[in-house]
């Protein structure tokens, strides 16, 4: 009845369904919608409609959020597509792989260890370019090949990087503090 | 049939009535209330034309109350019972305020939110602060004449759930219903924001009493989106105080000073430090009760020495700030400040300094969040016009999360998510047949969970027996546009539901509102019936004409049989407010709830389906 759960966050913002995304039209749309459903839009109204608003402005950061994000955006799309990336017990990756982020994982460790921030910062955007060049493999992966099981390996490629990234942050975070 | 009203070109065919509302700056050394008056946000002044009513509540032997100026006089001669910065307090134990020591206070501490020992009685700071809060309530009550339909009340940014619900508290103690919680910085930036059309990146560097915020916003066609926030809501104008303080004493050659001398000497040394922002130098002559007598000068320069680590101290946050947002200082087109602090010339010098540009302090930066809070407040009440299509998307300040394992936190929504949002992590059972599961809700940032702030615990009982690692809990946070938190948690595998919501633990009980509220009402000699009564009556008022405007605006979204639905429940309503059943009328409330829920769905559905559908040529093909 109330939210329509049918309707997937690209028709909802009005996007077409693709890794490769125009992020302003992304924010343009975002603004939109939530300037329609935002809670202060119903403060002065019966609870019903506070209640409706939200919940779907709920909906729309959450979809933003997930749009916004490329790891999230490529797992939605593998979902949408009835892929199951099974990204949690599916562990199984390449040894060149492991191999590359038990090196990434090791350098970050000494430097945080040895307090070396400039060293940090390097990785950190060493590891940027890197998710970069990734990224761009999952678009084609995704938007031209259509090849979804290549795509969720990727995936879980990324979420790796990912994790090594926010780890940097903390780290850096932690030595600062 | 009724008489068709035709409305005037360019107003309303409603005719239109203007909702009292009022913006709040809840302050920690001073508090104001604005409101929004022909189309300018305004500061409410008391009889005798002053606008800022210290946060000072004294509580006399009498049974008496003194907030504001009255009770700033009694500071040092009744210390224990005139309780200044009570925002300090706010959800929080007495082992987090800071300076314990040095406060003339009879402190207990009770599990939970720190309490003080008055000679009229235990006070917590919920009821200190609601003091203050009626005070500002009943002169906006006078000023405009008529009653309030809410207040937006502001908070730190950087308040945790604990204070916000604290605070949200107390405005219900003082009678004021609560519109929305509105971070400081972000009231400041809309304030500023409008009326001067800004477009970009702005920080917001806010040092008040006793917090400080910053913020990072992006303002782009209304929308003023909170990019990231950061600050400490433990350090503000007061520690600046309290370090001249200590080196008076340091200086002065005097013995332990009693209580009242101490809080003398806090008074002058606030008085030197304001001086020193317009003079290079100044005296601090005080008479002490003990006989002693001192006579110091503090020079401009001495005092920016003594006081430059609490400076580099809101560095910090700016720097983490601008690396949430992913921006470099040079990327930040302006920089306004706000709270009275930020008038200290070396708070100037070194926000210039880091951002290498002059930061603009054009605005009162005493009055700035109280007018941007009245703003958002007529808005809210309902006053929306054409020109008000401004729209704010603020964040949450702390990432809340779940204990797990060995003291960790496991985070469930991170810090600066925009609001509202909702999140939820699946758990499982450890061991076979266990049913029951404890949970512990955190806010902050480190990793162990003894070094985040403990918001609630909570257990989930009934879960059927099974093995280890079968059952499925799933435990979901909420956090509304106020930023604040509520849980729930279900066991999904069996079927079987059970679900719980959370109150902060450093909060006050349903049961404790309950009571104070009755307490303050028959103190103040009302009826509580009445009350009850003339409240259920405006809210049936609310809903009513809210649910016509929806007929007249939306009445093709509703078959015949649905219309004549809602109308017999507005006229059954409208029945039920002649009586005098407070509970009937609450009850004919909900049934035209209920009456409406399909239609506020399909109406809400609509204007989802026209947002996109108008912009879509012009805006979104780049």
């Amino acid at each position: 009845m109330s939210i329509d759960l049918t309707q997937d966050y690209f028709t909802l913002f009005g996007l077409p369904r693709q890794f490769a995304l125009d992020e302003s039209a992304l924010e343009a749309a975002w603004h939109e919608l939530q300037s329609q459903v935002h809670p202060d839009r119903y403060a002065h109204l019966p609870d019903v409609d506070k209640r409706l608003s939200m919940q779907w402005a709920t909906r729309v950061n959450e979809g933003f959020r997930t749009l916004k994000k490329p790891l999230e955006r490529a797992q939605y799309l593998l979902e949408l597509a009835g892929v199951d990336t099974a990204l949690e017990t599916n562990t199984v990756m390449s040894p060149e792989f492991l191999m590359e982020q038990m090196e990434w994982r090791e350098a970050v460790e000494e430097a945080r260890e040895a307090g070396e921030v400039e060293e940090l910062e390097q990785l950190h955007h060493r590891l940027q370019l890197h998710a970069r060049e990734v990224r761009g493999g999952l678009a084609r992966q995704l938007d031209e090949a259509h090849d979804y099981a290549a795509a969720a390996d990727t995936v879980r490629r990324l979420m790796f990087i990912d994790k090594l990234q926010h780890e940097i942050d903390e780290a850096l975070l932690a030595l600062e503090e | 049939m009724a008489l068709l009203q035709i409305a005037e070109p360019g107003m309303s065919a409603e005719p239109h009535k203007h909702r009292l509302a009022v913006g709040i700056d809840l302050g920690t050394t001073n508090s104001l209330v604005a409101t929004v008056r022909n189309g300018i946000a305004v500061c409410l002044a008391d009889e005798t034309g002053r606008s800022m009513l210290p946060s000072v509540v004294r509580y006399r032997a009498d049974g008496s109350i003194d907030v504001g100026h009255k009770a700033v006089a009694a500071q040092a001669t009744d210390a224990k019972n005139t309780i200044v910065s009570v925002k300090r307090f706010m959800g929080r134990g007495l082992k987090d305020v800071a300076h314990v020591e040095t406060m003339p206070y009879d402190f207990e501490d009770s599990t939970g939110m720190v309490r003080l020992r008055t000679v009229q009685g235990v006070k917590s700071p919920v009821e200190i602060s609601a003091e203050i809060l009626r005070t500002l309530r009943r002169r906006a009550e006078a000023s405009l004449a008529g009653e309030l339909v809410g207040a937006v009340i502001t908070v730190p940014a950087y308040f945790d759930d604990a204070q916000r619900q604290a605070t949200k508290d107390a405005a219900t103690l003082a009678g004021l219903p609560v519109l929305r919680l509105l971070n400081e910085p972000t009231a400041a930036a809309v304030a500023y924001g409008l009326d001067n059309a800004a477009e970009g990146v702005y920080a917001v560097y806010d040092l008040g009493g006793g917090t400080f915020d910053l913020s990072i916003l992006k303002l782009s066609r209304g929308v003023f989106e909170v990019l990231s926030t950061n600050g400490d809501a433990a350090l503000g104008g007061d520690d600046f105080d309290h370090r001249l303080f200590c080196w008076i004493l340091d200086k002065a050659d005097i013995a332990p000073p009693s209580m009242e001398d101490a809080r003398r000497l806090q008074m002058k040394a606030r008085e030197a430090k304001e001086l020193l922002s317009s003079c290079e130098e100044a005296p601090v002559h005080v008479a002490l009760r003990s006989g002693e007598e001192v006579n110091l000068v503090v020079t401009r320069d001495e005092f920016a020495d003594m006081t430059r680590h609490l400076v580099q101290k809101t560095l910090g946050p700016v720097r983490k700030a601008l690396r949430d947002a992913g921006l470099a200082p040079d990327e930040v087109k302006g920089v306004v400040m706000v709270g009275g602090a930020t008038r200290m010339p070396h708070i100037q010098r070194a926000v210039a300094e880091y951002f290498g540009q002059e930061p603009l302090t054009n605005l009162d930066p005493d009055k700035v969040v109280a007018l941007g809070a009245a703003m958002q407040a007529n808005v809210l009440a309902g006053n929306r016009k054409d020109e008000d299509d401004w729209l704010l998307l603020d964040v949450i300040p702390l990432s809340l999360g779940l204990e797990t394992m060995g003291g960790l936190t496991e985070k469930v929504i991170p810090r600066n998510s925009t609001l509202p949002i909702a999140r939820a992590q699946e758990f499982t059972t450890f061991k076979d047949g266990q049913t029951a599961m404890a949970f512990h809700v955190v806010q902050g940032e480190r990793e162990l969970v003894s070094d985040c702030r403990s918001l609630a615990r909570f257990e989930l009982r009934g879960i059927p027996p099974m093995v280890a690692g079968a059952a499925r809990i799933r435990v979901s946070f909420q956090v509304d546009a106020d930023g604040l938190l509520s849980v729930s948690a279900r066991e999904m595998s069996s079927g079987v539901e059970a679900s719980v919501l959370v109150k902060p633990s450093y909060g006050l009980t349903d049961d404790e509102i309950a009571g104070m509220l009755k307490s303050g009402v028959e103190h103040a000699g009302d009826d509580m019936l009445a009350r009850a009564l003339r409240e259920q009556q405006v809210e049936a008022e609310r809903v009513i004409e809210a649910t016509e405007h929806a007929i007249e605006q939306d009445g093709a979204l509703l078959s015949a049989d649905e219309r004549a639905a809602i109308e017999k429940s507005i006229t059954n309503l409208r029945a039920l407010c002649a009586g005098q059943d407070h509970r009937a009328i609450k009850s004919g409330i909900d049934a035209l709830s209920r009456a409406t829920d399909d239609f506020a769905a399909r109406r809400m559905d609509s204007s989802i389906r026209n947002a996109l559908a108008g912009h879509k040529v012009d805006e979104f093909e780049t």
